[in-house]
């Protein structure tokens, strides 16, 4: 979950760092009520999920309330890649003397916290790292240990800061530290880390972002929760429970579990379509979990086939087959379903499905073949409704599937097309 | 033969009183796995559908002769669990559940490794492990196997492993273990910790990997394969076509260093010489041509 900046930054302070006096504006009035509260110069900064703001235009100095008014109509609205400014922070603006660069994340591989800490601040971190790995310096911390006090200041002595203010960096960066840690941070920058004209540390930007998982200690966090932008149907996904990802195809995808719902988008754009989202309904897959799931991809005016691939390992297959049925009588579909149904009680479920299946609601033995049958859907039917009483999809056998919009190999040999649904007591 | 779990291992469940620990572990008592115990401090002296109740880990290890455990308790209680787990006398750990908080994990990994070195955590947001015909402990579905081997598998991922070991079955092919390490930040058991296992384990003949994108698991579990593998290792990578994820800033650009796309993934797995299918079935196709 990422943090605006402002919200970072009121985060920090919190714990006790030094952060420049500053306000939030959704308005251009608002800026410039705050920029006077605050008495310019002020920095008026677009508060955006992404990086490259100051490049686009996104923070500018004002020296005074008509260029806070200026400066805050330009950058309201602003597009900065692809995110749409619709906040700004009102800062104090500070005196920079020097600028560094810190920050705190869990290094998987090392499977302890990483610190960075650098001289040489205020530019792109990468482009020190490539130019100058040694200008970055490092120390892992372990969970258990935390960051003592002796090795904070021999990783402070490690980046070359300036000795005179190597004692305040070491106690801002054991702030800093507390705070990752305590606030559950997947991540926390500051970039940059400055020092001020006169001899101060202060932190100017902040990038944080916090581990969702750890939410229900820290009641706070549903409120970022709710500035976290999201297209309208990440929103309506997540008002209904669904871990949803837009994409911009044509053939919505739901599964059962992340890796398959990451596989069965993988194996869409194998078979040459175009997955129009991720849906995962985890485990359990009950009727209505099913039917929000249809529903939102149905809302998807994008969608020209929805593609089912629920492997059952505990939840069972008649479950899920009465949860499909359930679903339909509920929402009216637009786009035709295929359906992939593997697993426990898998047959049962399919049995449930059979009577049932036409040209709206198909059944596939595998996931290869359930995607190459949504594909040719999705690309038979133009406009959607009126579309398929010119090509009925029964039409479109798996044979005229275009062979070069498969993998250079064969990648479902003819032998492994099982199970039948009909085989006599099958595997499940 | 088979790799940390097997017909003797008994399992108590923390967290069996629960729905979900109830459940599961009745399933996995009915496949035939030792579920000697459960424990829940209030409820001590209780029993689930026969199997005793105690109040801690180290009672259950006591009077059940509990020598791993499996814990279904929810997300805040899982560090906790698992560090009395450690503490209580078992020495295997798998934790199922799902969604605990990433600076948890990383807490635990590092106190298993000070305090309990020798004790081996599965998980935790992991489907468990299964050594077919053995003993199966978590939430895999126990007849999408075959057991007998000669394959062994480790997955990142849930449902997909499921789908490995079904892909495994319709091709003919046994499983030795299947062992769901789980897809979180901070694993308590890696990869490399399940490829080296099934290198010492006699009866495995060749490896099943299925990894995801995020993180640099899979490239570590390339390295080992190129360095100290002598067994065949076929392998899937799930996200070939995942739009770029959630970006974790600048720092975490560094940290990865490049590694983490799935293409990074397969082309690390290729050239360490794991043979890479582009979707399940195809591995397990890869796998029948394999083992044939």
């Amino acid at each position: 979950m990422d943090l605006f900046e402002h919200q970072g930054k009121e985060l920090l302070a919190d714990y006790g760092l030094p952060v420049p006096p500053g306000a939030v504006a959704l308005s251009v009035d608002e800026a410039v009520e705050a920029a006077r509260r605050l008495c310019p110069p002020v920095a008026v900064k677009a508060q955006v999920h992404t990086g490259g703001r100051g490049k686009a235009g996104g923070v500018k100095l004002a020296a005074d309330l008509d260029e806070v008014r200026t400066h805050a109509k330009a950058i309201l609205g602003l597009d900065i890649s692809g995110h749409t400014v619709g906040r700004l922070l009102i800062e104090k603006a500070s005196d920079i003397a020097e600028e560094y660069y810190a920050s705190f994340t869990l290094d998987r591989s090392a499977r302890r916290h990483l610190g960075m800490l650098s001289a040489q601040g205020g530019v792109e971190i990468e482009a020190v790292a490539e130019a100058d790995p040694d200008a970055i310096a490092r120390i892992w911390i372990d969970p258990v240990e935390g960051l003592a006090e002796p090795a904070c200041r021999a990783w402070v002595e490690a980046a070359a800061l300036p000795a005179e203010i190597a004692p305040a960096a070491a106690e801002v960066l054991s702030q800093l530290y507390r705070a990752y840690a305590d606030a559950d941070a997947d991540l926390i920058e500051v970039n940059p880390l400055i020092r001020t004209a006169d001899g101060r540390i202060a932190v100017l930007d902040a990038k944080v972002t916090l581990d969702a998982n750890s939410a229900y200690r820290h009641p706070g966090y549903a409120a970022y929760d709710d500035t976290q932008p999201r297209d309208e149907r990440e929103r309506a996904a997540r008002a209904r429970g669904l871990q949803y990802v837009g994409l911009d195809g044509s053939v919505g995808v739901i599964a059962n579990g992340a890796g398959l719902a990451m596989s069965t988008v993988d194996v869409v754009n194998q078979v040459g379509g175009r997955p129009a989202n991720f849906l995962d309904i985890g485990g359990g897959a009950n009727a209505s979990v099913m039917a929000a799931a249809l529903e939102v991809i149905n809302n998807d005016p994008a969608v020209r086939s929805i593609l089912v691939n629920i492997f059952g390992g505990i939840t069972r297959g008649e479950e899920v087959a009465n949860g499909i049925l359930e679903a339909l009588q509920r929402v009216t579909i637009e786009a035709p379903i295929v359906i992939r149904l593997d697993g426990t009680n898998a047959a049962e479920g399919r049995t449930l499905l059979e009577p049932r299946l036409d040209h709206r609601l198909m059944m596939e033995p595998t996931m290869l073949d359930a995607a190459r049958r949504a594909v040719e859907l999705a690309d038979g039917a133009s406009p959607p409704v009126p579309a398929e009483s010119a090509t009925p999809p029964e039409s479109a056998a798996p044979a005229s599937q275009p062979e070069s919009a498969m993998p250079p190999e064969p990648a479902m040999p003819p032998e492994s097309a099982a199970p039948a649904p009909s085989e006599p007591g099958g595997p499940w | 033969m088979s790799i940390f779990v097997d017909s003797d291992t008994r399992v108590v469940y923390q967290g069996l009183t629960g729905s979900q620990g109830r459940y599961y572990g009745l399933l996995n008592r009915d496949y035939g796995t030792q579920v000697v115990a459960g424990t829940n401090p209030r409820k001590a002296g209780a029993d689930v559908d026969g199997v005793p109740i105690f109040a801690t880990v180290a009672e259950a290890v006591e009077a059940a002769g509990a020598t791993a455990s499996c814990i279904f308790v929810p997300a805040p209680g899982v560090r906790d669990a698992v560090l009395e787990a450690a503490a209580g006398g078992v020495g295997l750990i798998i934790a199922i559940t799902e969604g605990v908080p990433a600076h948890d994990e990383a807490y635990v990994y590092n106190r298993l490794r000070r305090d309990h070195p020798d004790v081996r955590l599965i998980g935790p947001n992991c489907p468990g492990a299964i050594s077919p015909g053995q003993c199966n402990i978590g939430i895999t579905a126990g007849h999408i196997a075959l057991p007998g081997g000669p394959v062994g598998i480790v997955s990142r991922s849930g449902t997909l492993t499921y789908q490995a070991l079904y892909e495994l079955k319709q091709q003919g092919i046994g499983v030795t273990t299947c062992v769901g390490i789980g897809g979180d930040p901070v694993p308590g058991t890696s990869f490399v910790d399940c490829l080296e296992a099934f290198e010492n384990d006699p009866e495995t003949e060749a490896v099943m990997m299925i990894g995801e994108i995020g993180g640099s698991a899979e490239e570590e579990a390339a390295e080992f394969i190129e360095r100290s593998m002598t067994k065949p290792v076929v392998a899937y990578v799930a996200g070939v076509t995942a739009p770029p994820g959630k970006k974790m800033g600048h720092a975490g650009a560094i940290v990865s260093g490049g590694r983490g796309t799935a293409a990074a993934k397969i082309e690390a797995l290729e050239r360490a010489g794991a043979r890479v299918g582009s979707n399940p079935t195809e591995a397990g196709r890869l796998m029948a041509e394999t083992v044939a």
